[in-house]
Parts: structure tokens; sequence; C-alpha cells
């Protein structure tokens, strides 16, 4: 890879090349308690607040920007609900 | 050997071999007993803060599978009724041995008492059934020991013995039999898989088989009232539900639990009812009083709860009167009372604490009855 | 982490934004990434909100009475050396009316790891005043400021003797399962507080804002410490919150000494309780 006067270490999306999505966030809707952590924290703005009710008459989170989705799990660890967790896209069958 | 000794004996020969106890005269002589045997037989004693903790580890011993006990005395009884109720509610089985002594308060710590009486039936909060056993020498300190293991095992609850300084700290020869001569009995364990097995899920005689910590059973135990799953149900029918069971187990049961001595009771006029120390006093004086021509005769409570109600029912009518000597003001001649219901007088021998009841006095009061004059 | 959770009491009875079940995710995590035997496993809890964790996870779990987690965890452990204790409470019941249980389980070395979900108050009941409460602060017993100074919990366990003391906020998630995973493998006494937010009773009465903000709150005093003097280690939500690992060492437990005094002529002692750590 050529190097640029920008960086010392060429990052890797620098050319586009790693643009391609890690993770798949999957919510249990039902569980959800609306309380906002999942949205706020996660490092990559994957997530927004959804207009939909759940069975409780919160709304749960839904995806914003799926692509940008890392597979970090900190929504998984942070949610205290149980109700959000994320798996790795590449073995998520579309 | 002595009575405590002899207790801390009869638990070891039971299978007891865990101890978490706490330093109260008179009780200490069975704590000391077990630091120095339990190491000897592979198992572990511990001295904790208080007598609180003390039965909190009796329990968590036993969910783990071990048989426990733990020993005190008034204070410490006062003390350890929040965690009796947890072991009631959680149906864990474990031994409490209180050597009663003169109270309320500090009282005489080496004095003798029994006043503890209605505390271990009703001691700890809520309705509840409890097994109480009262041992009047060193070998029935020996026996019943043992036999409030067995029952704690099959029935699965705390089963409390209540002793008195006198019998803790008496001498007096002790048969110890042999190993296979001693009736052990241990908790039912599920006969089920995982998948089936619910906590608290009775058998048709209301006792639900128990799963220890690691057995691989995943059990959940609350105090809280619970479901068969063992999960909290905050309502007022599951309360009616479980209390129910709880009571049922024990009630039901009576016949089986229930032990008393009855001297000379077919042709008895004036019955004495005792227990304890006080139940030795009262044999000397029943006996002297037959010696001096008066039917008198004498039930031995040794199991003072649940209390002999169909046997007092059965006695009252027959008799001219009955007598309780106890040392308290009055305490188990209310369930006499009670349940005589009003077929023969009852009246009461006894002091505050501090003494043991000179048989003189007993026979005095069988002597009044007698005479129609009680 | 269902295979943890008792799926068929999900969802839980905490709030929304309840910082304990954020805890509750991590010790999950932290026990499957020990890679131990659930059977081997049992947790002990108290009364109160945190108390309720035992009864949604999936191990051998204990809901025992208000303060007497940790010497029901005693016994368990001395009976059963080579299960692993675990015992999840609230700062009230294992500082207050459990304090007494701590120090001395602490002082003896007891092999079992406490984690202590620190809401500044009694959330259960109300939000009463409690031992951590800072000064000032408006509980439900303390309407016009809590007049008493609070305890700082990891420095009271590291004067006690514990062997593994680390403290965090709810939202610095990893570092918290991390430090519980570390608590887990260490023998002796381990401790880890974790500070969380009570949105319906603490942060209402002294107008935190939402349970987000709550989160933040805390994250943001926080100053990462790791190799500071617990006494250094301030738990002070107007001035900082000093989180980290604060103590990390060796000691022998209380079987050891046990052992050592009580059995050294009889190897076999041994084999019938197995040391915990070898067993698994």
């Amino acid at each position: 890879m050529q190097k640029t006067k920008k960086y010392q270490i060429n990052p890797q999306d620098e050319n586009g090349s790693r643009k391609k999505r890690q993770g798949q966030v999957i919510v249990i809707e039902d569980r959800c308690k609306g309380c906002g952590f999942c949205i706020a924290n996660c490092p990559r703005q994957v997530l927004r607040v959804s207009s939909v009710f759940n069975k409780k008459g919160y709304h749960p989170p839904e995806v914003n920007d799926a692509s940008r989705c890392v597979n970090c799990h900190f929504c998984e660890i942070l949610c205290p609900e149980f109700a959000i967790y994320t798996i790795e896209y590449d073995d998520y069958n579309e | 050997m002595n009575g405590d000794e002899a207790c801390c004996e009869g638990a070891l020969s039971a299978g007891c071999r865990f101890f978490a106890g706490y330093p109260i005269t008179p009780a200490t002589e069975i704590a000391e007993s077990m630091s120095r045997r339990l190491p000897q037989l592979g198992g572990i004693f511990i001295q904790m803060e208080d007598e609180i903790a003390s039965m909190a580890a009796i329990l968590g011993a036993s969910w783990g599978g071990v048989k426990s006990m733990t020993s005190t005395s008034g204070p410490g009884f006062s003390l350890m009724m929040e965690n009796i109720g947890l072991g009631i509610c959680t149906e864990t089985p474990c031994v409490v041995c209180n050597v009663q002594r003169a109270g309320p308060s500090t009282g005489l710590p080496t004095s003798v008492g029994q006043g503890d009486v209605m505390q271990a039936r009703w001691g700890s909060h809520g309705h509840y059934e409890i097994i109480v056993l009262a041992p009047a020498s060193p070998q029935q300190m020996f026996d019943m020991t043992i036999r409030a293991f067995n029952l704690s095992e099959y029935y699965r609850l705390p089963v409390l013995i209540l002793a008195d300084e006198v019998v803790g700290h008496m001498n007096e020869r002790v048969i110890i039999p042999r190993e296979d001569e001693i009736e052990i009995i241990n908790r039912r364990k599920p006969s089920v898989a995982r998948e089936d097995y619910l906590p608290y899920e009775a058998d048709t005689d209301g006792i639900a088989p128990m799963a220890n910590c690691g057995d691989g059973y995943r059990i959940h135990v609350t105090g809280l009232t619970h479901d068969d799953r063992g999960y909290p149900a905050m309502n007022a029918a599951a309360q009616e539900q479980m209390i129910a069971r709880l009571v049922d187990k024990i009630r039901n049961n009576r016949e089986k639990i229930i032990s008393t001595k009855n001297l000379y009771l077919d042709d008895a006029e004036i019955v004495v009812v005792s227990y304890g120390i006080s139940a030795r006093s009262a044999m000397q004086a029943v006996r002297n009083a037959r010696d001096e021509g008066i039917k008198a005769g004498l039930i031995v409570l040794e199991t003072i709860w649940p209390f002999p109600e169909e046997l007092i029912r059965s006695v009252a009518p027959g008799a001219k009167a009955m007598i309780m000597a106890e040392i308290n003001g009055g305490q188990l001649v209310l369930e006499l009372e009670r349940c005589a219901c009003g077929a023969c007088p009852v009246s009461l021998v006894s002091n505050f604490g501090g003494a043991i009841i000179h048989p003189n006095l007993i026979l005095n009061a069988i002597s009044k009855a007698a005479k129609g004059s009680i | 982490m269902d295979s943890l959770l008792r799926t068929e009491r999900i969802p839980h009875i905490w709030c929304p934004g309840c910082g304990i079940g954020t805890v509750f995710s991590a010790v999950i995590s932290a026990i499957k990434n020990t890679g131990w035997d659930p059977n081997s496993i049992a947790m002990v809890s108290g009364i109160g909100c945190t108390g309720r964790m035992a009864g949604y996870i999936r191990l051998d779990s204990f809901h025992t009475t208000h303060g007497r987690a940790i010497p029901f965890a005693t016994g368990l452990k001395l009976a059963r050396p080579q299960t692993k204790v675990v015992v999840v409470s609230g700062d009230g019941d294992l500082f207050a009316i459990g304090g007494n249980h701590f120090i001395h389980a602490a002082r003896r070395n007891m092999d079992m790891t406490v984690i202590c979900v620190n809401n500044l108050n009694y959330g259960m009941t109300g939000g009463q005043q409690a031992p951590s409460t800072p000064l000032g602060a408006k509980t439900t017993t303390s309407v016009n400021g809590a007049p008493e100074e609070p305890f700082n919990f990891s420095y009271l366990a590291s004067a006690c003797g514990a062997t593994y003391v680390a403290r965090w906020t709810a939202m610095q998630v990893r570092s918290l399962r991390s430090s519980i995973s570390e608590a887990l493998e260490k023998r002796g006494f381990s401790f880890v507080e974790v500070i969380t937010p009570c949105p319906s009773s603490f942060g209402r009465r002294n107008r935190m804002g939402s349970a987000l903000e709550m989160l933040k709150f805390y994250q943001g005093r926080s100053v990462i410490r790791g190799d500071i003097d617990p006494k250094d280690a301030s738990m002070d939500i107007d001035k900082e919150i000093v989180v980290g690992k604060f103590v990390d060492i060796e000691r022998p437990t209380f079987l050891d000494h046990y052992e050592k005094f009580n059995h050294p002529q009889m190897p076999q002692w041994r084999s019938l309780h197995a040391d915990s750590q070898k067993a698994r």
C-alpha cells in the first residue's frame, strides 16, 4: 500500500478496503425497557430509538446504520435487560 | 461426660461434620468439644463473629450437603430467630441446641432456666411449625441429638434441642452404642433428572426431595414465599399453599414425631407433666407420692413441640388434677390448660429461674391436689 | 447469555435504566469467560434490589436474609470447598446490616468473591439513606440532606484484608467484566464494587436526571488510577470517583490455615475437601 503523507501507518479503511460490515445487531424487543444505554453508548452510532411500541409500551432500539456495526458487543454487555446482542455478520445468512 | 459433651458426641455420631458457633455460657462446651473433635473426623469447625452469622453459616453448610449444627443459650437464641425462620421457609435441615439459662436479657448466665419454651415455638416471625426436643440427662443429650438430626433430615427443617444449664453441665454416665446400632436418616434426594425436578414439589407425605448445591440441579432457594420451582411468588394463594404444606408436614406426622415417657399413667389420679431437668425432679416427686399411696402419674415430654395434644386430651378427663412443673413463670402450662380444656384443674409448680425445682415442692402440690384443694 | 439466565423470569423486576442489570450482564459474561462448569458455581445474595440477582441466574443460587449472605456463603464454602461461591449484594445489605460479617470474612480471607452493587441508597424500600449515601444527599430518611459521611468500601475491604479490590462504574463494562473475571479467579476474599445508577430513588430525589444521564455522570466523574493506595481511592460523587484495581495480593485462606493447624497428620482430608482451584 502506498504511503501517503497524512499518516505514518496507513489505516486499513483509508482506501475503502474495510468498509465491509462486521456485526449484526439483534434486538429482543419485548425485553427492552427503553433506558437508552445502548443507543447513546454505541461507539459506532449504529442504533437509534424506534417509534415502535413493544409489549410493555417502551420504544426498543432499531438499527440506524447497519454497515457501521463492528460486533464489539458493547451494547450486549451494557444492556441491563439482555435485550440486545450482536453476532458476526459473516455467519448471518440473508 | 457432661451433657454438652454428650450433645457433641451425639451430633458426630449422627454424621454432623460442620459446626459454626459463638461462645455463650452454658453452651460453650459444645463448641469447644466440636472444635476439638471435628478435625479428627474430617469436619470443619468455625467460630463465627456472632450467633446470627452462626445460624446463617449452618444453613449454608446444609445446602452444601453437610449435616450442620450450632449451639447457644438465651441471648444468642434470640439473635438466631430470623435465620431459623429462613431455615424453616427454605426447608433446610440443621440442628440448633439451646442450653437454656435464666433470662430475660443477660439474666443468670450460669444458672438454670426453662424460659425459652414459647420462644422456641414462636420465636421467629410469621406462622410455622417446629420440632423441639427436651433432653433431661447427658444420655438423652446424646440420644436426642441423634434423633434431632434424623428428624431434621427427614422433615427438612431446623430442629431445636431445648436443654438447660443443669442438663448441659451435669456429669453422668453416657452409653455410646456401636456405630451399626445407631439409626441415621439422611435427606431424601431427587430421583428425577434436572429438567423434571422442582425443588419444592412435595411427595405424597408433604416432604420435597432435596438437591444440594453442586448436585447439578441449579436450584434456587429463597426466603421469599415461593412456588414449587423455588421462585418468589408474591400472592396470597402461594402463601396459603406454601405455609399449609410447611405446617402440615409436621402436624400430619405428629404421631411419629411426638415422644413422651409415661409413668404410672394407667391408674393415675394426679398427673404431673414436665420436661428437661424439671422432669427429673418430677419423677422423684411422683415416686415419693406413690410411696405415700397417692395415685400419681408422670408424663415426661421428650418432644415439647409439637405438644402432645391428643395424649393430654385423653388423660385429662380421667384425672383429678394435672400439675405442670417448669422453671419459668408458666409457659407450657398454658398448652396444658388449653388441652385439658377444663376437664380437670391444672396447676403450676415453678420458679422464675436460677434453681431447679425441689421434688418436695412438686410432692406438696401432688398431695394438695390429691386432697382436692388444688 | 441466555444459558445462564432463568429466561422464564425475564424481564426482571429492576427499573428501566437500573445499573444492576448491567452488572448482572457483566457477571454472567465473566462467568462464561472462565470456562468453568456452571454446576461448580453458586451465587448467594442478600435482600434488596441487587439481592434479586440470585433469582435470575441459572446457577445454584441462594436468596438469604438481609445482611447474612456472607456468613451463609461461608458455611456453603466450608461444606463444599470445590464450589466457587459468589456473593452479590447491595451496599446497605453488605455494609450496614452485614458490615460485621463482611469485615470478618475479609479478615479470615474466606475464599469467595463479593460483588457490591453500590447505588448510594436502599433502593427496594424506596430510597433511604445508606452507609454509602454522600454527605448532604437527599433520601427519604434524610430529606434535608444526609448528615453522615459515607464509607469508602474499597478502602474498608482492603483494610480488612481482601486479596483483590477493584471499583468501577456501571458504564465501564469491559473493565468491570475483566475485574470480575480476575476476582473470580483470585484465591481468597476478592471484592469488586460497582457504582451504579438508581434512577427511580436516588437519582430522582437528587435531581440527577435520567438513568442514562446518571450513567454518564458517574463515568464522567470517574478517574482511573490502578496503583493507588486504597485510602486515597476516594469515592466522592461531587469531586471524583477513583476507579480501577487497587489491591491484588496473595494471602493464605481460612482453609489453608485450618488445614495447617488441624490436619497435619491427615493427608486424606485434602482429598475430602479438594482445593477449590485445583478441583475445577
